[in-house]
């Protein structure tokens, strides 16, 4: 309040660039309904959840939680720069190693990663301290990759976060004294209450709308928009996509903390190509260039392949019980899937947002 | 060493393969079609009669190879054009990415049909058994497949290569590449040449069925997919929509992996994939729109 009124004093001055700065904040408040809405979308889901208490269902759901955070962080980099990124999903593999590195039982650690450096060995945190740690981890590890990537654009970068993610693939799936090479790494403590989860989604949306209405993300969407004029007025390219890139690398590698610790075990091949098209399908079918898109589409589909998952096992009418034969399931999906495409383009919700009020100009 | 020469070029061979029928479609509609994998494993598994068992029941397969052959090109054909007509023809207008999603969807879809149909076990199945004598050339034994996979591909490549320059279809297609909106304008029409390129695309993905079929001597669901990744990468390295560049790029990825393969130190072999694409982002990043840069892909301002 006080910056309000210090910048309408001064505003009368010849100072112009600051009569801008209220604006700034009207942005934040024309828009916070959107991850506010969001967030009580997903409390609502954990409430109902919560409440129906069966064991199956809660796991299903944090795995829903767990899909928000992927595709949130994915939408940090691919809605706003629009470039395509097939590599995310290597900072969410390099975030659920480095929570089971840093949470299983020195012991255990000892016997079965007896690679890792003496000190990493020694630790066991709590989990939730872990997933912060293994978040700025993947965050660095994005940054230092961002550097080199950020340079292309097109098809170009996103055959190259391809390769980073084929390359963290493959050093994953051999270094047999660090990772456990192709082998399940076990013993990360599971954590099976859903609060947790629900936390870590809504602090992801929230880090998606304050880096989408930040200085940087605005740029940036004005260069995915139009990238001759934004570097025209000044805006460096590769530096606002490099923001995006590390912000989302984050956002990607507390997801991967939080699905280790959801099942307990992981494996490279978990994050490679099945979870990295899963979750783009999830943020396309929703709507690329909106984050309400990126948590509806997860939500929706998710809940389609639980209830196709649900008649394949058999749903009992009457005397008899109807069920779909194996494999449906996912045919049905994919179907589904090119028929919501095929109707809407660019996604359900397109690039608009989730707000209470209507926009007054467009 | 004549041995990590033909290597190089049968793996190759079969890269190329693949980038060239990507890079085909890519050039008319600017479609990254992640479907082509499966595509690929429909073939083989057109050569089989739906069972659950472990071992293959052959049923197409004992067809004598002059028949064979084209049987299985044409299954690759028509599956791939009944793909354009049932889906891409909605997605005329989509933004690439909506396409990507959609050919994935799509390939998803071929999947799991084969999967209900034959389950994901692994079968094994004998493809042209005569093909795997070994045949002695400047003192080195090579299996007689590894010759006819390199004589077959360039033997494809010199057909497409007359077919595109000599033909109408060649000429039409080549323009449709290079600038689509001007070359309906100038009454090509559009449907048939993207159909034409889907016939072809199929047609070679059932040639890559072929020869990776009777090399490894499995069906399995999951075997286009390692191809594709591969040949993907390479039509990207090669140059988008460049059909040259496609296949010197599958080349060249081949050649990268036998020889880090016969190079790198014993400890870091297991490490060559993740060699082979740092070498890919390495050349991205000095040649960030390919080794041949197709007409018609420039960025324009």
């Amino acid at each position: 309040m006080s910056n309000a009124t210090t910048v309408d004093t001064h505003a009368l001055d010849s100072d112009k660039i600051a009569v801008r700065q209220p604006s700034r904040f009207s942005l934040a408040g024309r828009t916070i309904w959107t991850p506010l809405l969001l967030s009580l979308l997903l409390v609502a889901i954990a409430v109902i959840t919560f409440m129906i208490g069966s064991r199956p269902f809660n796991q299903t759901v944090i795995d829903v939680f767990v899909r928000v955070i992927l595709v949130v962080g994915l939408y940090v980099f691919i809605g706003n720069s629009g470039v395509m990124s097939f590599g995310h999903i290597a900072f969410t593999c390099l975030g659920a190693y480095a929570a089971a590195w840093l949470t299983i039982n020195p012991a255990m650690k000892k016997i079965s990663l007896p690679g890792l450096p003496e000190w990493l060995l020694a630790t066991k945190l709590p989990y939730w301290q872990a997933a912060v740690l293994a978040s700025l981890f993947a965050g660095v590890m994005a940054l230092i990759f961002g550097r080199v990537l950020m340079r292309l654009s097109g098809i170009a970068a996103s055959i190259a976060t391809f390769a980073v993610l084929a390359m963290i693939n493959a050093i994953y799936s051999n270094w047999e004294s660090v990772t456990g090479a192709t082998s399940s790494v076990v013993g990360i403590p599971i954590v099976r209450t859903i609060w947790p989860y629900m936390i870590a989604a809504v602090v992801a949306v929230f880090i998606a709308w304050a880096h989408a209405i930040s200085r940087s993300g605005l740029a940036l969407r004005a260069a995915r928009d139009e990238p001759t004029a934004a570097a025209a007025s000044g805006v460096d390219i590769p530096r606002e996509r490099l923001v995006a890139f590390a912000v989302s690398g984050a956002i990607m590698g507390l997801g991967g903390a939080l699905m280790a610790h959801s099942v307990g075990v992981v494996t490279p091949d978990t994050f490679y190509l099945g979870l990295t098209f899963t979750t783009l399908s999830m943020l396309v079918v929703g709507g690329m260039g909106s984050l309400s898109g990126g948590v509806i589409g997860v939500v929706l589909l998710s809940a389609l392949i639980q209830a196709l998952r649900w008649l394949e096992a058999g749903v009992p009418i009457g005397d008899s019980t109807f069920a779909i034969p194996k494999g449906l399931q996912e045919i049905a999906l994919g179907i589904i899937m090119i028929v919501i495409l095929a109707l809407r383009p660019t996604g359900l919700m397109g690039n608009r947002e989730v707000t209470l009020f209507r926009k007054k100009t467009k | 060493m004549l041995q990590i020469v033909f290597d190089a070029l049968t793996l190759g061979s079969l890269y190329a393969l693949g980038a060239l029928g990507i890079a085909l479609i890519f050039g008319v509609m600017r479609l990254v079609n992640f479907a082509h994998g499966d595509v690929i494993a429909f073939c083989v598994f057109a050569l089989l009669w739906p069972s659950v068992d472990a071992v293959a029941i052959v049923f197409a397969g004992n067809l004598p190879w002059y028949l064979l052959i084209p049987f299985v090109v044409l299954v690759g054909a028509g599956l791939s054009v009944l793909c354009e007509i049932v889906v891409f023809r909605r997605f005329r207008d989509a933004s690439p990415a909506t396409m990507m999603i959609a050919s994935f969807a799509l390939g998803f879809v071929i999947r799991y049909f084969l999967l209900m149909l034959f389950t994901s076990r692994p079968k094994s199945i004998s493809l042209l058994p005569a093909l795997s004598q070994p045949v002695e050339i400047f003192g080195a034994r090579l299996p007689l497949l590894q010759l006819i996979t390199i004589v077959t591909t360039l033997l494809v490549l010199a057909g497409l290569t007359i077919f595109l320059r000599r033909t109408r279809f060649g000429l039409e297609m080549r323009a449709a590449a290079e600038n689509f909106a001007m070359a309906r304008m100038l009454g090509v029409r559009a449907n048939r040449v993207i159909m034409l390129a889907f016939a072809l695309s199929g047609a070679l993905a059932g040639a890559i069925a072929l020869i990776f079929g009777s090399q490894t001597g499995t069906a399995d669901i999951q075997m286009g997919a390692a191809i594709m990744l591969m040949a993907f990468i390479a039509t990207v390295i090669g140059g988008l929509g460049s059909l040259g560049g496609a296949v010197l790029a599958g080349f060249l990825l081949g050649a990268a992996s036998v020889v880090m393969q016969v190079v790198l130190p014993v400890d870091a072999r297991p490490f060559r994939d993740a060699f082979v694409y740092g070498a890919v982002i390495l050349v991205l990043l000095f040649r960030p729109q390919g080794l041949l840069v197709a007409r018609g892909t420039k960025e324009r301002v």
